[in-house]
């Protein structure tokens, strides 16, 4: 389990420390900083083991937090909890800065009091947590409002409490994908993987009950059996619109009985954001753009480059805040470039061609073409001829998942699930997605 | 860096924006992508570069590199930079191409093109740029091509001061890193008298050089030695002043006396009277500047003046032959063993433990005993003490042995422990030799034992138990000592150790005191028993016995111990069989013959103190090894004198606590294997392994009496083939491994083992053959034979290797028989019968009378004795059916003439065997061999 937590500012020193567990000595915070936030060689690994002692870190902008322990623990666990912890300490007071944690570092250790006992994690879900952990000057609570915390927290569904009133009841969901791509040269892909989550944001009165409905492979092979009649649409569907999802991790409201038993997704959601469903796909993905580079040497003194990439979706739609990263070999001593859509500039201090388009509609295709000069050098070694790299965001999932339904039920109280405004956003993103040249 | 980048303003600001600003490790590598990339442009521009923004970009380039990032270009450039003829410019250029370049570019040729350039330009400034350039990189392509040259402008006339003196340097490192390649030549003889140079620098320089090549080759350089006494007496005489820059703090010239001294080390003192004279002169008056009151209170004079007084004194130890000097320097060194500065101390220790060893001063060092002693109670600095140790260690002689190592074990309590068990080898070293009465030793070791029990090595409480047992005077002390030792509530296993093995040798010598009765010793040692590990309850175990045969009246006592379930039915497999037979020891065995096994162990044979080894071993062939070679020399300590008292008998190599190989109720036991390696100090070393000798080896042996060539030996793994050839006393054998399976053998080790009777007759060389024998394979292996003597028994060949997993062990005679060395001689009936008679004395004729093994066939018979190596003498018998043979054995010694007759009787199938030769052990053996072949 987890025997400490220290956060650092990017000079290395202590901004938070908090030591769970006996084994961790004082000593383990320098270690930390030694070998890894002042060591020589940038550490890339996001575990190091110095002396017996393990420390996850993640980094963020420059921040650096880290958790410790002697035990063998379960290291996807507590990434898990760091990042959950970046999201709490997100949630309470934006961004995470040294300013910020500076001034919130009293509200960090009740924080960090709740959401890990002696190492093990507890609650961690902002919602519950902002009705105990606030903000504000001590508020006076009535015993009412106490007991209220107390039996939600201890409850069964601890991330809502109940009695919350909405005058609108609406719900936001958004389908979020990063698509990561390898390809060869030839445009053969070598690997290629959707990651998506669905994240919800929900403003509903009383405790409601909802199902989500998803166009997943198995659920409407089920019901294609299920039921005759519809046998001809749905496999109409199952042909082209439902997608194999390798596989995915739930928020713990989901009812995991259910899903296991009927694959169907039911919960009670906390109230405001919270991420669904987190997944990930294999086949079948819609690659947004291609690319295709084209490299010549010129002698030993010079490179042609012309790279084109194309959009394939619809043409209605568009793909937004495309960069296309062509590398440069490191003997380059000048570039000329000549784009037809966009900006390109030779970037020296990045060792790249960076070309960047606003926007840009399916179905259509540009192009760049660049001079490089080389310098002789004495050195054997060949140029390794890094990938081509590049940056979108497209208004659909590529993995074409598509939300069939979200269902409200809320018995109790008297509005139904037509009365719920709801809203579907798709955003796909790249990942990695890179082309060999 | 920052020196040169005040040339430079650009370079400033890239300094100042890439430090000062102190942005994280990504923005650094962005702002240097970028620089690189600007640089690249600016290099591949069509238009040429200027001197200065070459320089410039050269410089950042050099810069870049010396942050950690890697630099594949500009190399041209720096080139381009050397044939400027701007200092700067060049001066950059050599730089980077001193740091960056590597020696299997191809710009080498161009670079050492432009120092050529530079060595002939005649301009002093380029040349010493061209000559630091050459030694900072000091490779052996440098070597190669400059080695030749530098000697030249080194001696030439006309070279400046500052060239010459970078030039001596520069050859310094050459011949540092690659000695071969700088030739010796005329040059040297030049080289020495740069000592007479007027100008300081390029003597330090040539010093430095010279001293170095004098190690190497000392008869090249044998003249500098008088040019170097005299340039130290001109210095040593000088005024301060007179030096001008050469005067560090009031100290004239301390690097170049210092470097002056050092060759003189090299070389034994000057034969020459005037020189030597001379040179004691300057010594004495380096010891008087020293009494001297200081010019100056800053530190650098005194280190200065110091650090010529140390090498001053080292050189007066090197020659250790000027009593008065040696007497004054430790006097010297003596004041500074109270100076307050802990490196005076250091080194005024580290000095007098050399002195200590020179037969002049020993005596001056011995006066010092108090403030050393001193210095080991007072002293903070834990080196220090380390070397006050050393000392006390080194000046101990007979007369101040006792203050010594009483003042070694008093440190000892307190001691630092990472040199506790140095202490503890020293003082039980210097206990031992010079112990004048051995009640006294044995107190102190056992004080050791008590006070630093777990830094007592095996070595030093075996050694306590030697010479107890070889001294008979101080058994019973030794006894009495440990048994009262013994009586301390808590004492060390090691206590226990040497109690246990001092009373089952010597309790009987005590037990006539009621205090100290057997009973009594006994229960005092059992009581320890089950605080100790294995090795010492085994060795108690064995005390036991002892006492069952020293005290009958305690043996049922000892015999329920030895009963009891924790003894008999021990996890341990050594200490169960020690219980096991030691009870039945005790229970079958008569008083005799329990007096016989367990009678009282013989004297160790003497040899070298294995602490003394172990200490040799911990310091590293060093100061302590040439230090007791001296003592040896000087004193003969008592060990010398016991010496003729203990070479009374060897105790066999295999004799175990108790001689058990002479026990035959425990014979079949193999000697047990821990105590073996527990007291195999102790004891001498225990012999190499062999294994018994193979089933059936004999009957092949046999064969081979009377042919060369064959199978010697076969099993399922290997078959051992023969193939051998003598002439006179020599021979030779080839011996064919063969290898029967199809897997590997490992570690195949084949022994040749001679007796060391054989060992004396007879010159066994082999070759060693490859230690892995691949499966079907066969190799080959050529021993080498020469008969030296007669001799009885045949060598043994021994084979090791592991098949497998498991490991072989195999051993065969080798058939070298002495009538391998026959050599026929043919003769007359008459000649024979001659021969015959002269040999009539009854002690060379052997003569066997045997039954026939084989059908009695005279053509095989006659084979036989051909292939015995005689020759067959035919018509000389008057019974044609006897066979007569004659041959000369040879060995390097001697040739022994030898005649024999055989007699076949066929009725009754027997043989008589007659043989006759001038030597009564040949004729012995000879016959042995013979009978077994019919």
């Amino acid at each position: 389990m987890i025997g400490g937590l220290f956060i650092y500012n990017h000079k290395g020193e202590v901004l938070i420390s908090r030591v769970y567990r006996d084994d961790i000595g004082r000593n383990a915070v320098d270690a930390f900083r030694v070998n890894v936030i002042h060591a020589r060689q940038q550490v890339r690994s996001p575990v190091t083991n110095i002396a017996r002692t393990s420390f996850f870190h993640v980094k963020r902008s420059n921040i650096w937090l880290a958790a410790v322990t002697k035990q063998n623990v379960n290291a996807a666990m507590v990434f898990e909890f760091l990042y959950k912890m970046c999201d709490v300490m997100t949630a309470y007071f934006g961004k995470i800065s040294e300013e910020n944690i500076k001034n919130n570092f009293v509200l960090i250790y009740e924080l960090l009091d709740e959401i890990l006992d002696f190492g093990y994690p507890q609650n961690s879900e902002t919602g519950a947590l902002k009705t105990f952990i606030t903000q504000q000057g001590i508020k006076s609570q009535t015993k009412e409002e106490q007991s209220q915390i107390t039996s939600q927290v201890t409850g069964q569904i601890g991330w809502r409490r109940e009695g919350i009133k909405y005058r609108r009841n609406e719900l936001f969901l958004d389908v979020l994908e990063s698509v990561n791509l390898l390809m060869s040269p030839q445009g053969q892909v070598l690997s290629a993987h959707v990651s998506g989550r669905v994240v919800m944001k929900s403003y509903l009165s009383g405790m409601p009950e909802c199902k989500f409905g998803m166009n997943d492979k198995i659920v409407i092979e089920k019901q294609g059996k299920g039921t005759a009649d519809e046998t001809g649409k749905s496999e109409l569907g199952s042909g082209k619109q439902s997608i194999a999802i390798d596989d995915c991790t739930f928020h713990q409201c989901v009812r995991l009985s259910k899903f296991d038993s009927e694959r169907s997704i039911s919960f009670i959601p906390p109230d405001g954001e919270f991420e669904l469903m987190r997944y990930r796909t294999t086949k079948d993905i819609i690659l947004p753009f291609r690319v295709i580079p084209l490299v010549r040497e010129v002698g030993r003194t010079k490179l042609e480059v012309k790279v084109v990439i194309k959009s394939n979706f619809k043409p209605s739609l568009l793909a937004q805040k495309i960069e296309v990263r062509i590398p440069t070999p490191l003997n380059t001593s000048g570039v000329q470039v000549i784009c037809m859509k966009g900006k390109a500039k030779y970037k020296a201090s990045e060792n790249a061609i960076v070309w960047k388009i606003k926007r840009m509609a399916g179905m259509k295709e540009s192009q760049i073409s660049a001079e490089i000069e080389l310098l002789p050098t004495n050195d054997k070694k060949k140029w390794a001829r890094p990938p081509i790299s590049m940056n979108f965001e497209v208004p659909f999932a590529p993995s074409g998942l598509k939300v069939r339904y979200l269902k409200v039920f809320e018995p109790k109280l008297n509005y139904s699930d037509h009365d719920v405004i709801k809203w579907v956003r798709y955003i796909g993103r790249s990942g990695i997605y890179e082309t060999r040249c | 860096m920052l020196r040169v980048a005040e040339g430079c303003p650009k370079l400033c600001v890239l300094i100042s924006v890439l430090f000062i600003s102190g942005k994280s490790k990504e923005a650094e590598i962005k702002r240097i992508n970028k620089e690189l990339a600007n640089i690249r442009s600016k290099f591949k521009g069509d238009k040429a570069l200027d001197g200065y923004s070459k320089k410039k970009y050269v410089c950042k380039l050099l810069f870049i590199f010396l942050l950690g990032h890697d630099i594949d270009f500009g190399h041209m450039e720096a080139v381009n930079l050397l044939s400027s003829n701007r200092y700067t410019e060049k001066q950059i250029g050599y730089l980077f191409i001193s740091v960056l370049v590597n020696s299997n570019s191809e710009l080498i040729r161009l670079i050492n093109n432009a120092i050529k350039n530079d060595l002939a330009s005649r301009n002093p400034t380029f040349m010493g740029l061209a000559l630091h350039c050459i030694a900072n990189v000091g490779s052996r392509e440098m070597a190669e091509a400059f080695a030749g040259e530098i000697p030249k402008i080194l001696v030439a006339g006309d070279t400046m001061d500052s060239v010459k003196q970078s030039a001596a340097l520069c050859l310094l490192r050459l011949y540092r890193t690659s000695p071969d390649l700088v030739p010796m030549g005329d040059w040297t003889s030049r080289v020495v008298h740069l000592l007479n140079d007027q100008h300081l620098g390029v003597v330090t320089a040539a010093t430095s050089l010279i001293t170095t090549l004098a190690q190497k080759n000392p008869e090249e350089f044998k003249t500098s030695v008088s040019l170097a006494v005299s340039r130290l007496s001109r210095i040593v005489t000088s005024a301060s002043t007179d030096l001008q820059d050469y005067t560090y703090y009031f100290v004239p010239a301390p690097w170049l006396s210092v470097k002056l001294l050092r060759l003189l080390q090299c070389y034994p003192p000057p034969e020459d009277p005037a020189v030597r004279g001379r040179l004691t002169e300057c010594l004495e008056t380096i010891l008087n500047k020293a009494q001297e009151p200081p010019k100056s209170k800053k530190v650098q004079h005194s280190n200065a003046k110091n650090a010529v007084l140390f090498e001053a004194i080292s050189l007066i130890i090197h020659h250790d032959s000027e009593p008065n000097l040696l007497v004054r320097a430790c006097n010297q060194l003596g004041q500074f063993l109270q100076h307050r500065e802990t490196n005076l101390r250091y080194l005024a220790l580290e000095s007098m433990c050399t002195l200590a060893s020179s037969e002049f001063s020993h005596e001056a060092v011995k006066t010092h005993i108090e403030t050393v002693i001193n210095a080991l109670k007072t002293e903070r600095d834990v080196s220090v003490r380390q070397r006050a140790v050393d000392l006390l260690y080194a000046m101990c002689d007979r007369s101040n042995a006792q203050q010594i190592v009483a003042e070694m074990l008093n440190y000892l309590e307190t001691a630092d422990y990472s040199i506790r068990e140095e202490i503890v080898l020293k003082v039980a070293i210097l206990a031992e030799k010079y112990a004048v009465d051995y009640t006294w030793y044995v107190d102190t070791i056992l004080n050791l034992i008590r006070i630093a029990g777990d830094y007592v090595s095996e070595e030093v409480w075996y050694r306590v138990i030697q010479i107890v047992i070889n001294r008979d005077d101080v058994q019973g002390y030794a006894a009495k000592t440990v048994f009262e030792a013994l009586q301390a509530p808590a004492c060390h296993e090691n206590l226990v150790k040497v109690g246990g093995y001092i009373l089952g040798e010597f309790g009987n010598l005590i037990a006539g005191d009621p205090r100290s009765s057997p009973l009594i010793q006994f229960n005092l040692l059992h009581s320890k028993f089950h605080l100790c590990s294995v090795p010492t309850r085994a060795l108690l175990l064995s005390t036991y016995i002892k006492f069952v045969n020293l005290f009958p009246e305690i043996k049922t006592t000892i015999q329920d111990v030895l009963r009891s379930d924790s003894q008999l039915k021990n996890a341990d497999v050594e200490l169960q069989q020690r219980a096991v037979e030691y009870l039945r020891l005790s229970t079958i065995a008569s008083t005799d013959i329990l007096a016989t096994v367990l009678e009282e162990m013989p004297p160790f044979p003497e040899r070298e103190s294995s602490i003394l080894a172990k200490l040799k071993k911990k310091k590293g062939p060093g100061t302590v090894t040439d230090l007791e070679e001296i003592k040896k020399e000087r004193s003969s300590d008592m060990n010398g004198s016991a010496e003729p008292a203990t070479v009374v008998s060897t105790p066999s190599p295999s004799a175990d606590l108790l001689g058990l190989g002479a026990a035959p109720a425990t014979n079949s036991a193999p000697p047990p294997s821990s105590s073996g390696n527990l007291l195999v100090d102790v004891f001498s070393d225990s012999p190499s392994a062999v294994a018994p000798l193979a089933p059936g080896s004999d009957d092949n042996f046999a064969r081979f009496v009377c042919k060369n060539n064959g199978v010697l030996f076969e099993n399922q793994l290997l078959q051992i083939g023969l193939k051998s050839e003598f002439r006179q006393n020599l021979g030779r054998m080839f011996i064919f491994y063969g290898n029967k399976t199809s897997t590997q053998f490992l570690n195949f080790t084949p022994t040749v083992i001679c007796s060391d009777d054989l060992q004396s007759s007879l010159n066994l060389q082999t070759k060693p053959v490859d230690p892995t024998v691949d499966g079907g394979a066969q190799v080959q292996q050529v021993v080498n034979i020469e008969c030296v003597s007669d001799f009885m028994e045949a060598p043994i060949l021994n084979i090791q290797f592991r098949y497998g997993g498991t490991f072989q062990n195999l051993s065969v005679k080798l058939p070298i028989t002495l009538n391998k060395f026959f050599q026929p001689t043919e003769m007359s009936s008459q000649d024979f019968f001659q021969r015959w008679k002269q040999l009539s004395n009854p002690k060379q004729e052997v003569q066997n009378i045997f039954k026939a093994k084989h059908p009695m066939d005279a053509e095989i018979t006659k084979a036989k004795i051909i292939g015995f190596g005689s020759a067959l003498l035919e018509e000389v018998d008057p019974n044609p059916a006897n066979f007569v043979g004659a041959g000369i054995i040879h060995t390097k010694t001697t040739q022994i003439g030898c005649l024999l007759r055989l007699e076949p009787n066929l009725q009754a199938q027997m043989y008589r065997l007659t043989l006759r030769t001038s030597k009564e052990a040949v004729s012995q053996r000879l016959c042995e061999l013979l009978s077994e072949q019919f």
